[in-house]
């Protein structure tokens, strides 16, 4: 159990061998079937799906808030049950929609969440936080000491990426993080995002019911109908697949194509 | 007698009086945030212990003060004539307001602050001392200042088990069908009130965070 997450020391894989959860193990209540697939180190995957399609479950069940009923996954060559959940969590960083930031905690305070958990020395942690802070463009100097309300939404959800980045987990999970954004802020974080998924390497999941930013983001797109996998495919693939649900999607996006901007 | 002389022939008295009801309500209320606070963090997590401890002071709001002095005296150890029985009914009034706003403002938080909280690796005590608890500390404040009100006024009825304080003013005053008495006790117990709202409030203010 002392096994510590780090990049370097183990590999950065997450596989889903056989995973079924459903709520108090009950057979009528199951969220997710049978899910099998292995996100390879340094792939952003993209969970893409309807509301209650299983997604966010799946996420969950990574860092070891949701425990699979059948079946395991397995994070950096173990599977989560094996795993003390907070040393597995402290080297998955996780960003939700609202941030989720502490609103008693300056933004410098925030992103020093984990490194303060880990007992960082002050002069590490403050060199870190500044860093990251220019990471996500945001000027250290004018950002460090605000409190979460006194940001906008676009400017949390950047502190949120850089909490999660703190302790340099070499995995990133995200729940549609820009989803409650105005679009011209999301299309801003996504590009950034984007850029900045590349230079950094982690391997990374990523949940959203958006198909533009699944294309924008994925290295690899899974897409969930009812608790199953029904596509899995390169975003250059994922178009073509003749499936009811990819149809359903792609259709989505076919009133924006056409209006010519 | 007006109400006004018989306030200033007596002023040392009704000094007394105040600095002893004060001193009555400080004890209770100490005792009461030393149990009510705690007990509320320790439920957060236990189901079972929570609808015991929260069923267990409501019941105590709702016996009848005087009744609840009178039940007392007889009991061993915490009862009998005197302070000690008069404390122990404050603290038992004191507790719900006490307990039941540290329960509400631990377990009402921004559910994706205790998520992220879970997911970037604290531990439960950890999140309770370091996210819920200070987030709770203005509603948990503002129970402490319901309980303190409460006790403040209650504490007058402690008067008649022979505990002091002002209600002794109320209880002669009232025997003896004098309102100009009466006043003398209730006047400075309502100020009393008035004051620690105040000050109590205002502190809520300056903790609530935005």
């Amino acid at each position: 159990m002392n096994a510590k997450i780090a990049p370097g020391n183990a590999d950065p894989t997450i596989q889903f061998q056989n995973v079924t959860y459903s709520v108090n193990g009950s057979v009528h209540h199951r969220i997710v079937s049978d899910i099998r697939f292995s996100v390879a180190s340094g792939q952003t995957l993209v969970l893409l799906g309807r509301s209650g399609s299983g997604k966010t479950t799946l996420l969950r069940l990574i860092n070891r808030l949701l425990i699979p009923t059948a079946g395991q996954v397995i994070v950096c060559e173990r599977p989560t049950t094996d795993w003390d959940p907070i040393r597995l969590r402290r080297g998955i960083g996780y960003v939700i929609q609202d941030a989720g930031l502490f609103p008693h905690f300056t933004v410098a305070e925030n992103i020093a969440l984990v490194p303060s958990l880990e007992k960082w020395d002050a002069a590490r942690t403050s060199s870190r936080v500044n860093e990251l802070l220019t990471l996500v463009g945001l000027d250290p100097a004018e950002f460090a000491s605000r409190r979460p309300h006194e940001l906008s939404g676009g400017q949390r959800q950047r502190v949120g990426v850089a909490r999660a980045l703190a302790a340099d987990p070499p995995i990133l999970l995200m729940d549609e993080p820009f989803g409650a954004l105005d679009p011209v802020t999301r299309a801003e974080l996504q590009r950034e995002f984007s850029a900045l998924a590349r230079r950094l390497a982690k391997t990374i999941v990523f949940v959203t019911h958006d198909l533009r930013e699944a294309l924008l983001l994925a290295s690899r797109i899974i897409l969930l109908e009812n608790g199953r996998i029904v596509a899995d495919a390169t975003p250059r693939e994922f178009p073509r697949i003749d499936h009811p649900e990819v149809r359903a999607f792609t259709a989505s996006l076919a009133p924006l194509a056409g209006a010519q901007v | 007698m007006s109400p006004w002389t018989f306030f200033l022939e007596h002023r040392a008295e009704i000094l007394e009086a105040t600095a002893n009801h004060l001193t009555l309500v400080l004890i209770a209320m100490a005792f009461a945030i030393a149990i009510g606070v705690p007990l509320g963090m320790l439920i957060v997590h236990r189901p079972a212990l929570r609808n015991f401890a929260l069923g267990l002071a409501s019941i105590f709001q709702t016996i009848p003060s005087l009744a609840l002095f009178g039940f007392l005296i007889p009991i061993p150890f915490i009862g009998g004539i005197g302070r000690r029985t008069a404390i122990v009914a404050l603290v038992l009034y004191a507790l719900l307001p006490i307990l039941r706003n540290t329960y509400v403002g631990l377990t009402g938080i921004d559910p994706a602050v205790l998520e992220a909280a879970e997911a970037m690796g604290m531990t439960q005590s950890q999140i309770l001392w370091r996210v819920r608890l200070p987030l709770a500390r203005a509603v948990i404040l503002a129970g402490i200042r319901t309980a303190t009100i409460i006790t403040i006024g209650v504490a007058t009825i402690a008067a008649a088990i022979g505990a002091g304080g002002l209600g002794t003013f109320i209880f002669r005053g009232v025997a003896m069908v004098n309102d100009a008495v009466i006043l003398a006790g209730a006047v400075p117990a309502a100020l009393l009130a008035i004051a620690a709202d105040l000050l109590l409030g205002l502190l809520e203010r300056r903790l609530k965070i935005s």
